[in-house]
Order: C-alpha cells, then sequence, then structure tokens
C-alpha cells in the first residue's frame, strides 16, 4: 500500500500501527535453549519473574505457532543447521532474540565447535547481554523487542517495506 | 582424597602378584591415591579382564577413558582407563603409550558396557582407534568435522562449516523389517529440537506400532570444546569454564576442579573456605535436583510442581548471588580457596533458607509421592538392574536408585564431608519413580548436612596465603614489595602446577564427577579430562528404550537428569 514515492497513506499506517500495537502484546516464545541461558530463561517464565506481565508467557516449542525465537545458549556449528532450520518454518512476522553471550558472540568459547553469533546466519533483532543474562536482562530485551515492534523498525519490517518500495516501483 | 600409605603398599603388592611381570611394564602408587599401571596394547586386554575379574581386584566400575597426547614423546599418545572396585575400594588408572603411526587399542567395550561412549569420544577428539569397537563413529563433533580437535596440533579456533543439518541415519534403519509380525514398523527422530529432550538430544527410533524396538542415541549438539579451551587458559581461568558444564549446579563443578589443582599443588583451602564450599555446593544439589524434578513433573504433565521448585531456587539464587555476583555461574570458587568472603549476613540467609525449602519439598511430596498417574507413568519405566547399572558406569542418585549406595561423599570424603552425618538414600527397583524419591530424600540430606555446617562456620580467612597458588590482597600489593612481587609473577606466569597428573573425584549432582588432571610444569593445564557423570547415563538410554512405549522415552529421559553442558561438554 505504500506509494511510489516512498510515503504510506494515512490508512494504511494506522493499520500498521494496530497491527504492531497487537503483536508486540502478545508474542509466543520459541525457546531455542541449549545451555545455561535456558535455565534463566525458565526462570524468567516463572512465578517470580513472571513473563506474563508482557504478554509474551505462551511458550510454543513448535516454530509454527510462534513468532519470537530466543535463542538460548551457546549454538555450536552442529546444530547450527537445526537453528536455521527452525527458523525458517516459522511463519512471518517473526523476531529472534539472542540470549546470552554465546548467542550473540559466541561468548568466551573461540573454539572450534562454536558458532561466533547465531547472526552468521538469522537476522537478530535484539542481542540481550549476559553469561547467562538476568531475568531482568531478558526482560527488558522484551521490552526493547515491543517497542521495535510498534516503531516498525524490526528485521521483518526492513525486509517487508524494501519488498513493498520494490513492488511499487515495479508497479 | 589421598589413601593411607599402608594400605596402598597392600594393594600394591596384590596387584604385582596378580599381573604378572611381562603384562605390566610398571606398576606403582601415584600421589593421588590411584594404583598406575603401565602396560603396552597386546597385554592391555589381558590386564583389563584381570582387573575386573579377580574376586581381590574387582575392579567393577569403569570411571574414564580418555586419550591425551604428548607430541615430544617417543610414544606419542596415551590412553588413560581409570576404573574402581565398589566392593574392594581399589582405584586404578591402566595408562597405555601408543606410537604415531598407528594409535590403536582393542576396546574394552565387550568387558565393561561404559566404554562405549568414552571410546568414540577418544576416537573423534583425540584419534585413537579402539578395535572391534561395534560402532566407532565421531560422538561430539559433526560429521564434517576434519582432524582430531584434542591433538596438540590442532589449532583450538580452526572450524568446519556443516551447511547441510546433519543426517545421522543408523545403519538399521535400512534394514526395517517388514514380515507380518512387523508390519507397523516405522522409523521416528525425536528431537534435536523437541521440548522433551531439552534441547540438544536426537534420538532415531524404530517404533513396532507404538513400542520401541530400537534406538540410537546422537549427542554432541552442545560441545563447546571445554577440553580445548582448558588448555588455552590459566588454571584460574578454568573456573568460569567448569561453571558451564553443569549448569544447574555450577558450584559443585568448580569445587571439585579446584579441590584437583590444590592437590596437585599439595596445599589446602582454610577451613573457612572449605565450609563454605561444603554449604554452597549442597545448595547447587538441591537447586539441581529441583530443576530435573521440576523438569521431569512437567515432562510427565505435572507443571505445578515445575513452579513449585523453582520458587526455592529463586531464594537460593539470591543468596549466591550476595556471595558471588552472579546467579547460575557463579565462578566462586578458586585455587586454594574462594573469591571473596561471604557477606556479614550469610548465615542468617542461610538460616532463612532453611526454614523455606521444606515446605516446598513437601508440598511436591503431597502432590506426587502417591499420585497414580504419576506412579503409573513411572514405575517399572526405565527399570535398570544394580549389575547393569554398574557396567554402564552409572554413578549418583541413578545408581542409588539401583540399590547401589554408592556415594563419593562417603566413600571418599572431601570437603570434611565425614564429619557430617548423613544418609545416603537408596531405591530397589531402579525404575523412573525410584530415581524421583531418591532426589527427594537427597533434598531433605542436603538440608540436614546444610543446618550441621552452617553451625559450625569457622572464622578466618577464605583462601590460602600461599602465594604459589592465590593473590595477595590488594592492599598489601600496593604497600610490600614482596606482595606485588608475587601479583606479577602470577599474573604474568600463571599458577605453577607441579608436572604430573591426578584424578580427583566429588559428588556432583548426577554422580561421580571426576577431573582427570595433566600438567606440564607451566602456567596451563596440559590436559584437562572431565568425567561428566550423566556421560556414562545417557549411553545407556537407548539401550534402555527397546521395549518402551514412546511416551515412556520421555520420562526416562527427564528421570536421568541429562545435562548437556556435561554431556557434551
Amino acid at each position: 500500500m505504500r506509494q511510489p514515492d516512498g510515503s504510506s497513506a494515512l490508512l494504511t499506517t494506522r493499520i500498521d500501527a494496530m497491527l504492531g500495537w497487537v503483536r508486540k502484546n502478545s508474542l509466543w516464545p520459541l525457546p531455542f535453549g541449549t545451555a545455561c541461558c535456558a535455565i534463566e530463561f525458565m526462570s524468567s517464565v516463572s512465578s517470580h519473574y513472571d513473563l506474563a506481565r508482557f504478554g509474551a508467557e505462551v511458550v510454543r516449542f513448535s516454530p509454527r505457532q510462534s513468532d519470537m525465537m530466543i535463542v538460548a545458549g551457546t549454538i555450536t556449528d552442529k546444530m547450527a543447521p537445526v537453528v536455521k532450520r527452525i527458523y525458517d518454518q516459522m511463519a512471518e512476522p517473526k523476531y529472534v532474540i539472542s540470549m546470552g553471550a554465546c548467542a550473540c558472540t559466541g561468548g568466551f568459547y573461540r573454539a572450534y565447535h562454536v558458532v561466533q553469533g547465531v547472526d552468521e546466519f538469522i537476522p537478530v533483532d535484539v542481542y540481550v547481554p549476559g553469561c547467562p543474562p538476568t531475568p531482568e536482562a531478558l526482560i527488558d530485551g522484551i521490552l526493547m523487542l515491543q517497542k521495535m515492534i510498534q516503531r516498525g523498525e524490526t528485521h521483518y519490517d526492513r525486509l517487508k517495506s524494501r519488498h513493498d518500495t520494490r513492488t511499487a516501483t515495479a508497479d | 582424597m589421598t589413601v593411607s600409605s599402608p594400605d596402598t603398599t597392600q594393594e600394591l603388592q596384590l596387584l604385582t602378584e596378580r599381573l604378572p611381570g611381562e603384562s605390566a611394564a610398571r606398576i606403582e602408587a601415584a600421589a593421588d591415591g590411584f594404583l598406575e599401571v603401565t602396560t603396552d596394547r597386546v597385554h592391555l586386554m589381558e590386564v583389563l579382564r584381570t582387573l575386573r575379574d579377580d574376586p581381590d581386584l574387582d575392579c567393577n566400575l569403569l570411571l574414564d577413558v580418555c586419550g591425551v597426547d604428548y607430541p615430544d614423546r617417543e610414544q606419542r599418545f596415551e590412553v588413560v582407563y581409570h576404573l574402581r572396585s565398589l566392593e574392594k575400594d581399589h582405584q586404578l588408572r591402566v595408562k597405555v603409550p601408543l606410537g604415531q603411526d598407528d594409535p590403536a587399542v582393542p576396546s574394552a567395550y565387550g568387558l565393561w558396557k561404559a566404554a562405549d561412549w568414552f571410546e568414540r569420544e577418544t576416537w573423534d577428539l583425540v584419534g585413537i582407534r579402539f578395535d572391534g569397537h561395534p560402532n566407532l563413529r565421531r560422538l561430539l563433533t559433526h560429521e564434517a568435522f576434519q582432524g582430531h580437535a584434542l591433538r596438540k596440533d590442532y589449532d583450538p579456533g580452526q572450524r568446519w562449516i556443516l551447511t547441510e543439518a546433519e543426517t545421522m541415519v543408523p545403519t538399521w534403519v535400512e534394514e526395517t523389517p517388514e514380515d507380518e509380525d512387523h508390519f507397523e514398523t516405522q522409523i521416528l527422530n525425536i528431537g534435536p529440537s523437541h521440548p522433551a529432550t531439552h534441547g540438544t538430544l536426537r534420538t532415531v527410533v524404530r517404533l513396532d506400532g507404538e513400542v520401541i524396538t530400537k534406538a540410537e542415541s546422537e549427542i554432541g549438539y552442545l560441545h563447546r570444546c571445554f577440553e580445548k579451551m582448558s588448555e588455552t587458559h590459566g588454571w584460574n581461568q578454568v573456573i568460569p569454564y567448569t561453571d558451564r558444564l553443569n549448569y544447574c549446579s555450577s558450584m559443585i563443578n568448580g569445587v571439585g576442579f579446584a579441590l584437583g589443582v590444590e592437590h596437585m599443588l599439595g596445599i589446602e583451602a582454610p577451613p573457612r573456605a572449605q565450609v563454605v564450599r561444603l554449604i554452597l555446593s549442597e545448595f547447587s544439589r538441591l537447586m539441581d535436583h529441583a530443576v530435573c524434578l521440576g523438569a521431569y513433573l512437567v515432562d510427565v504433565g505435572a507443571l505445578t510442581n515445575f513452579w513449585y521448585f523453582f520458587q526455592p531456587r529463586e531464594e537460593i539464587y539470591g543468596l549466591l548471588e550476595s556471595c558471588a555476583g552472579g546467579r547460575l555461574t557463579i565462578s566462586y570458587a578458586r585455587v586454594g580457596g574462594l573469591a571473596a568472603d561471604v557477606p556479614a549476613d550469610f548465615e542468617r540467609q542461610v538460616r532463612y533458607l532453611l526454614d523455606y525449602i521444606p515446605k516446598f519439598v513437601d508440598d511436591v511430596e503431597t502432590l506426587i509421592t502417591t499420585n497414580r498417574i504419576f506412579r503409573q507413568r513411572t514405575e517399572g519405566v526405565g527399570a535398570i538392574s544394580a549389575e547393569e547399572a554398574i557396567a554402564w558406569g552409572w554413578t549418583g542418585p541413578c545408581l542409588r536408585a539401583a540399590g547401589v549406595p554408592y556415594d563419593v561423599r562417603r566413600a571418599r570424603p572431601y570437603l570434611g564431608y565425614e564429619d557430617y552425618e548423613f544418609d545416603v538414600p537408596i531405591a530397589t527397583t531402579g525404575d523412573c519413580y525410584a530415581r524421583y524419591l531418591v532426589r527427594i530424600e537427597e533434598m531433605r540430606q542436603s538440608l540436614r548436612i546444610i543446618r550441621q555446617a552452617i553451625d559450625n562456620l569457622p572464622d578466618g580467612p577464605v583462601i590460602t596465603d600461599n602465594h604459589h597458588a592465590a593473590l595477595p590482597p590488594k592492599s598489601k600489593v600496593y604497600s610490600e614489595m614482596e606482595a606485588l612481587i608475587w601479583h606479577f609473577k602470577l599474573i604474568y606466569e600463571g599458577i605453577q602446577v607441579p608436572a604430573g597428573d591426578a584424578y580427583t573425584a566429588t559428588e556432583g549432582a548426577n554422580g561421580e564427577l571426576g577431573y582427570y588432571l595433566v600438567s606440564d610444569g607451566g602456567g596451563r593445564p596440559y590436559r584437562v579430562k572431565v568425567r561428566p557423570p550423566c556421560f556414562p547415563i545417557m549411553q545407556t538410554y537407548p539401550h534402555l528404550l527397546e521395549g518402551h512405549m514412546v511416551a515412556d522415552s520421555i520420562a526416562i529421559l527427564s528421570s536421568f537428569n541429562i545435562i548437556a553442558g556435561e554431556l557434551d561438554r
């Protein structure tokens, strides 16, 4: 619905905003937990930190039912194709939080079998530092992702606007 | 850890009698209480069989098999077996030096089933071939991997990228029987991304209807090169890595490693450090059992208990955070003591926890122990006999659930465990339900130990004043020349651990956590081999599955408490 000059019509902007508002408040996480960070993710969803307060407690292990992948833990070279495949199976719009030093950069495993950051093969929206991050840090990351969704700054939005522009130019 | 010397002399004599001169080149007592037998590959099987079958030696538990690479030696490789006799209390280490041209030994799988994955791992990482092994494939690294990572000439950062998802298909998949008895046979892949496999395990099963007739597990999805990383860091820098082995009870790992290094250095941590280590280790054991049981009960459909168990965990995290600054991976142990003293209100916090935790354990017991659904799902499921469990190398709560009262805290006390009153709970049936019962009771015993320890928490320093091992206090570094020199030397050169090797065992939450440390006298470990407690348990899993339903496979796996961090390292 974007105009050829790149501006959006009033109506679509408001739909975008409404969709963003809806999406950000019901993120369904897919925890791709492999290591220590997964334990802290469990803490985040448990009663003490209660991720439900931010609308992100419906943990789904099926990629087809979730829209926020939380890569929690070290990803090894053996695991990388699996992560990629799970990510590809998620329906759009989809977002990725890279939780912890290992998922962000490989952490202190500068080693022969460890992926040096999951952004080697999937796009990441929010990086949460820490080894492992505290649940507060993860919640902060999720709140940041919510803001990005509202403002249309996620990787998905960038991809979509690029796609829209291309279609508009083709028209 | 050391065994008194007369005992060793007697053992040594016995061993010299039983192993004829030509089969064992050298028999000696090592400083870590192990008897060391050096042999060659021709006589290896004969030696191992004698050690296992001789009624006076009776080494029924194969603890560990590993390979060490010494490029400077004439015989480049060395295969090291660690054995223990549960009845006779012997500890033995068998070493086999091998030349570079043909590093191969006969497989010990026929003697101890436990050798299965240990030998595969040694083949994968060091490149030693085990002739006669039924399935000698790579275990931890992926199939596109080239070379053997723990050889000294392998660059720690050399990666091999796997582009296509690994398609490990066992050979038996092809030969699926299709006759009138097996008309509904199918192959099912479980994991690695499956909620009940806890992220990183994969099992391929063959089903006949809903009954599993064959299974094979694939691990290594979290192989993050702990052992290679240890070789590139100083002794104290390894402690943060050990935290991430069993990340549910990180304190136990760090303490185990520190004890090993202290043993090689011949020093001891001050009494206060020992007691704090013990208290936090027992809290870690509690947390580990809480996660294990919480996840286990979720997997069999009882979600409430998960929330019940995570609440006390949060409170324990509070204690750890106030001591060490971290919640989960705390890196609190140091060679020679602890990183810092505990906070002033440590005792108050511990006593609060001692009153707070039992209620949650009781609540879970009320909900679960006599729960009909839970008992139907777990009683008689995944049962194993004591002999089988020992043959597979099991230790810890899973072995005790099969009726063997083996606990390193009792058998080889460390940290002064001999001074505390506690029971080693056992069950007899060896099934999933027994494993649940043992863990619940161990949580209560841990609380009992902590209660005794906090009553007798000594005052004093928490780190040794031996500055060959520990940094002098900062205030002294700024005011005294000598302290400054010590500080400088320790930072630049690292702890100079005398050359040699030692195996140290502690009771981890899952069983015997052993560190086989090799030092060449430098500031870094030459080789660190961990004996991960859940590794031998996991290798039994595919064999145990046969004859069970698919739903049982989930209950069995969760009852083992497989922690990928220590399984894959």
